[in-house]
């Protein structure tokens, strides 16, 4: 198993505010709109530099889609920040309508995804939203791992003409993705070469998925590990190209198993090469307050839960 | 400039036969949305011939034009009749209206690049946020024009139109020129009934909001209101036009009630209606 180090542990959200601040300098149509949030999204930077175009909402979530899709008549390219559950179930049909349908060049940036916002508990802890956005028509859905591809992946998006979807998150994780690793929407980051299984994980269980792949080679076992940081577009050809080496996979999410990542993995799998696959995810539960850590392991998301799953995998081919 | 710039006399006749265009559409296919469209007739006329600086070469950006957001996107049959005689694309296309592969959907969208068309919209409340987003957009770019936008008095039931309303005040949005089409009815009956709208003027000027209040069947009044609306932009303020309409306008039939909010009238019905709306030269598809 390859090695991958860090120097430090950051927030991806951070990666975000540091992307946001880069655009405010290097594009002058992107623009920025916040619910009552700048602090938690981490937008003070690109507010105190560009306040000229940084749009303060309040806590009017709908409103503020409908502005931003109205910002991008006349060319703005409009940032919008809030939580992940307020970027996506609150405004469902904001979005469908004023932004997806309507083709609107629009960047949904949605921090505290998934359990590890903590221990503000399942009214705030979103594990449907990538479900919800994927569902979607013309709507790029995109999960990075740590700060730097947040950062690449948040300047990204703005050379990409499109509903954009972007989520990430509050703890602090790893920090390993290289600082100048080009961020390609839809392409798939091979992490190590594997033979026996096939690890595809996304966002906080990217890092966790490199942890057992250790794990899995120090019983013998090689394992294949893909970072899918784009949900949709998927990168069928680097799924397909792997499980057909592999002959089996584990899907990896910080997010309910019923329409997430696993479910795209596997829609792919069945129509074109059926394998053995097995879900690392929330089965089909609300979250509850802790602290990450502990919510992680309560619902099974840790790199142990992916070695178990690998080699119940693995045990199933044929 | 607007690019026709008609007269009072003429603006009537356009009317008249819009309104022709909007009872064949929704008769042809037995569906669609008569009532408030009829209402609303002389608005859009006023518009797309008098009011508004733009181009028929239509431009998603429309930079240096006035925009037009239509909010209550069940009125389109009124939308699309208006910008086919206004040029935007040929009228024989109206004769598409709600048919399959057609670029005239139900309610109004840009999937199929019908041109003057900037959002799709239908479900309601959110236009009014659409509006202060283009028009925050043009004072971000220098750009001097005005953005209109129509809602539905029943649409205001909807929570983020008062998210919009105290963004607009806040935000000093001061060239945005809204329009609630204040017919006094909705789908289930008057608004009184449904769910009393109050005093809407009270209520937006609370909001901080400039608010005129103008007869929308009616050139004579409804023109000088317009007007009076785009005097009122640029001082800091977001402009709304109270707009009294009758529901049905032009068809004693469909007046006066909301049972003509979404039904089509029969072979018998549309032959009074087209009667009733006569014009001296009639161009219909």
């Amino acid at each position: 198993m390859k090695e991958y180090t860090f120097s430090e542990k950051k927030d991806t959200r951070s990666g975000f505010g540091a992307g946001l601040h880069e655009l405010g300098k290097s594009n002058p149509e992107v623009v920025a709109l916040c619910a009552d949030l700048t602090g938690s999204l981490k937008m003070d930077a690109f507010k105190k530099d560009f306040p000229e175009r940084f749009y303060q909402v309040g806590i009017a979530e709908a409103n503020m889609m409908g502005l931003a899709a109205g910002m991008t008549i006349g060319g703005k390219i409009p940032f919008t920040g809030t939580f992940a559950n307020f970027s996506t179930g609150r405004v469902y049909d904001q979005i469908r309508q004023s932004i997806a349908y309507s083709g609107k060049n629009v960047k949904i940036c949605a921090s505290h995804a998934g359990l590890t916002l903590g221990e503000d508990g399942a009214t705030h802890q979103i594990l449907e939203d990538i479900g919800m956005m994927k569902m979607l028509p013309h709507m790029t859905v995109i999960n990075p791992c740590d700060f730097n591809q947040t950062k690449a992946a948040t300047i990204a998006i703005a050379e990409y003409e499109g509903p954009v979807y972007l989520r990430f998150g509050r703890p602090s994780v790893p920090n390993f993705t290289p600082a100048d690793q080009k961020f390609e929407i839809g392409k798939a980051v091979m992490l190590n070469e594997g033979t026996d299984v096939t690890i595809i994980a996304t966002g906080h269980l990217v890092w966790k998925a490199i942890l057992a792949g250790k794990m899995l080679a120090d019983k013998g076992i090689s394992a294949e590990v893909m970072n899918i940081h784009t949900i949709k577009p998927l990168d069928n050809e680097a799924v397909l190209a792997s499980v057909r080496k592999t002959k089996c996979v584990v899907t990896a999410e910080e997010h309910n198993r019923f329409g997430g990542l696993g479910d795209s993995v596997a829609q792919v799998l069945a129509t074109n090469f059926p394998a053995p696959q097995e879900y690392v995810a929330t089965n089909d539960t609300f979250g509850e307050s802790g602290t990450p850590e502990e919510l992680m392991v309560k619902y099974g998301l840790t790199e142990n839960d992916i070695v178990a799953a690998a080699e119940r995998a693995m045990s199933r081919k044929q | 400039m607007n690019p026709h710039n008609k007269s009072i006399e003429e603006l009537k006749e356009i009317a008249a036969q819009v309104r022709r265009d909007i009872v064949r559409m929704v008769h042809a296919v037995n569906s669609g949305h008569p009532g408030g469209s009829l209402g609303c007739t002389d608005y859009f006329v006023s518009l797309y011939f008098k009011v508004m600086n733009y181009s028929t070469d239509f431009k998603m950006d429309g930079k240096g034009e006035d925009l037009f957001f239509l909010s209550n996107g069940h009125i389109s049959p009124v939308w699309y009749s208006t910008l086919a005689r206004a040029g935007f694309f040929e009228v024989k296309e109206l004769a598409t209206f709600r048919k399959i592969n057609s670029r005239l959907q139900g309610h109004p969208a840009t999937e199929e690049g019908l041109e003057g068309i900037r959002i799709a919209s239908g479900s309601l409340g959110q236009g009014l946020s659409v509006a202060l987003g283009a028009a925050q957009t043009k004072k971000l770019n220098n750009d001097n024009s005005l953005v209109y936008v129509l809602m539905g008095d029943g649409e205001v039931e909807e929570g983020q139109v008062w998210e919009a309303a105290m963004y607009a005040a806040h935000h000093k949005i001061d060239n945005v020129i809204a329009t609630i089409d204040r017919n006094g009815q909705q789908i289930d009956g008057s608004t009184n009934e449904v769910m009393g709208l109050g005093d809407l003027k009270a209520k937006f000027e609370a909001f901080g909001w400039h608010v005129i209040e103008a007869n929308g069947n009616n050139f004579e009044t409804l023109l000088p209101a317009l007007d009076e609306a785009k005097k009122s932009s640029g001082h800091g303020k977001p402009v709304l036009m109270l707009m009294d309409t009758e529901m049905g306008y032009g068809v004693d039939f469909m007046m006066g009630s909301h049972k003509w909010h979404g039904v089509a009238p029969n072979d018998e019905q549309l032959q009074i209606a087209l009667q009733q709306l006569a014009v001296q030269q009639a161009s219909d598809y």
